[in-house]
């Protein structure tokens, strides 16, 4: 046994208060260094900044992009970048992107963006490609190779029965929209798709980041992606694939055939399970184990952000939760899906979880 | 001639009645359409005001309840723990008005108010009531 110095008392009390004041997950990730494909990153989405007038922005959205902001700058360890998941802006606004873009420029680390309709639809992505991103694109991270696509396209027809680009927007703008359009990622992107897959190897780990599910879950809501399956086709010859995305602003995670899908929350509100909605038949993924029900008294209730951790080219979701406890959602090898590390047990679920 | 006076008195006061009684029992198909558009209208009034700024900040009741979700008036009343007391599904709707929406409440027999719970009842039509339900 080692002798017990005063200095390393030290040390251990160092470490020790260390620990005690990071979140769990935060120290379980830095016992991943080592292998090069373990590595950190953190994902922001749907901050829906809203525009009143002049200077006024809604108070309570900006607060939860600062808030999301504020503590990703002091994540450690740091992570490699940080991804922005779509709906920086409420109705498109130069205002709101503007305003958005000085809120994320407080943020430490590189970000990488991913654009939502309510970025879009007012100018068709102009502002957003002019100033801020591509909105298709790769990048290699540490033996992971990650796609961005741009998932909220739409038909022609629709973008053209509008008078006016303030009409369009606020038309995409309304979730509940009986004259809404679905998205899609459309077969110009998916033939850029499968020449930018077709130089990676079967076993790398693929990551594509989409604002939409890039799967089917509720037509009405536009939960949905119109060609998800040709694009789900395209990945099908990859052994290790997670599509991450945002737009539902819930706790939401699936597994179809070799892909991964896992949503991410929003920083500014909420919403429904499609299943609260009695009228219309909706696909609910079987395995997602729902988020508490929102305490509308708490404004950032059901809110937040997700440190990820890549781990042997799976991703580890830890959903940061401002007013509940934090979730992990961690894909299991044996089962073949995501699983929520305490709440997958339904002996362990709680009232809050039940959505009616 | 009293008695007469009497029966006639009473024939026409039945009379009377039963052509009330008749007047209320026998709605017509007509009727029930006349009835189901007034109801729709205050509906449609209340989708509309669902989907607009009621408050100073621009947000909307949509923005969270899409199709009125998560509103569960079937519930209502009930005992709302973040108030401290047993209150009705208008105090609700009053309170987001107040607080996500920074506006001033309505008066509880505002049409706006009437046509609101239109709205928000029309969405969850079918589902049992449970009042007291979390």
């Amino acid at each position: 046994m080692k002798k017990i110095t005063r200095r390393r008392l030290l040390k251990r009390g160092a470490v020790a208060a260390a620990a005690a004041t990071l979140p769990l997950s935060l120290v379980e990730i830095s016992w991943g260094k080592g292998n090069a494909q373990n590595f950190t990153f953190a994902y922001i989405s749907d901050s829906h900044l809203t525009h009143i007038k002049g200077t006024k922005f809604v108070r309570n959205f900006d607060k939860g992009l600062k808030k999301a902001v504020m503590e990703c700058n002091f994540m450690s360890p740091k992570p490699d970048f940080v991804v922005y998941g779509g709906d920086l802006a409420q109705l498109g606004k130069k205002e709101e992107l503007e305003h958005g873009l000085e809120i994320m420029s407080k943020l430490r680390h590189p970000v990488r963006w991913v654009i939502g309709e309510h970025d879009f639809y007012l100018d068709m992505g102009r502002f957003w490609e002019d100033k801020i991103s591509k909105t298709t694109y790769s990048f290699d991270h540490k033996r992971v190779h990650f796609v961005v696509l741009n998932s909220i396209l739409t038909y022609d027809s629709w973008i053209k029965r509008w008078k006016t680009p303030e009409e369009r927007m606020a038309n995409m703008a309304r979730l509940d929209n009986p004259n809404g359009s679905p998205f899609m990622v459309g077969d110009r992107q998916i033939k850029w798709l499968k020449k930018d897959l077709a130089r990676v190897s079967k076993d790398t780990p693929i990551v594509v980041m989409s604002h939409s599910p890039l799967y089917k879950i509720f037509k009405p809501w536009n939960f949905w992606t119109d060609d998800a399956e040709k694009v789900q086709a395209v990945l099908k010859p990859f052994n290790k694939v997670t599509v991450l995305h945002g737009h539902v602003h819930q706790i939401l995670y699936n597994q179809i055939g070799n892909i991964t899908f896992q949503a991410m929350m929003s920083t500014a509100w909420p919403w429904p399970y499609p299943l609260s909605y009695i009228k219309k038949p909706n696909q609910i993924p079987k395995i997602t184990v729902f988020m508490n029900r929102a305490d509308p008294f708490h404004e950032r209730d059901a809110t937040g952000w997700s440190i990820l951790n890549l781990e042997n080219g799976r991703v580890t979701n830890h959903y940061k939760l401002w007013e509940n406890r934090d979730r992990i959602l961690r894909y299991d090898e044996k089962l073949g899906y995501p699983v929520d590390t305490l709440y997958q047990n339904p002996a362990n679920r709680i009232p809050p979880q039940e959505h009616y | 001639m009293k008695k007469m006076v009497a029966a006639m008195t009473l024939a026409v006061a039945l009379s009377i009645l039963g052509a009330f009684a008749v007047q209320a029992d026998e709605f017509t198909k007509k009727d029930l359409e006349k009835w189901n558009k007034e109801f729709m209208s205050v509906v449609k009034e209340g989708e509309r005001l669902f989907h607009s700024a009621l408050g100073k900040n621009k947000v909307s009741c949509d923005m969270c309840h899409p199709n009125g979700a998560n509103t569960h008036p079937e519930t209502y009343p009930k005992f709302q723990k973040q108030i401290g007391k047993v209150v009705a599904l208008r105090d609700m709707i009053n309170w987001c008005i107040q607080n996500p929406l920074e506006g001033d409440p309505l008066k509880l027999d505002d049409p706006k108010m009437i046509a609101l719970e239109a709205y928000i009842t029309y969405e969850r039509k079918g589902k049992p009531l449970d009042p007291g339900k979390h």
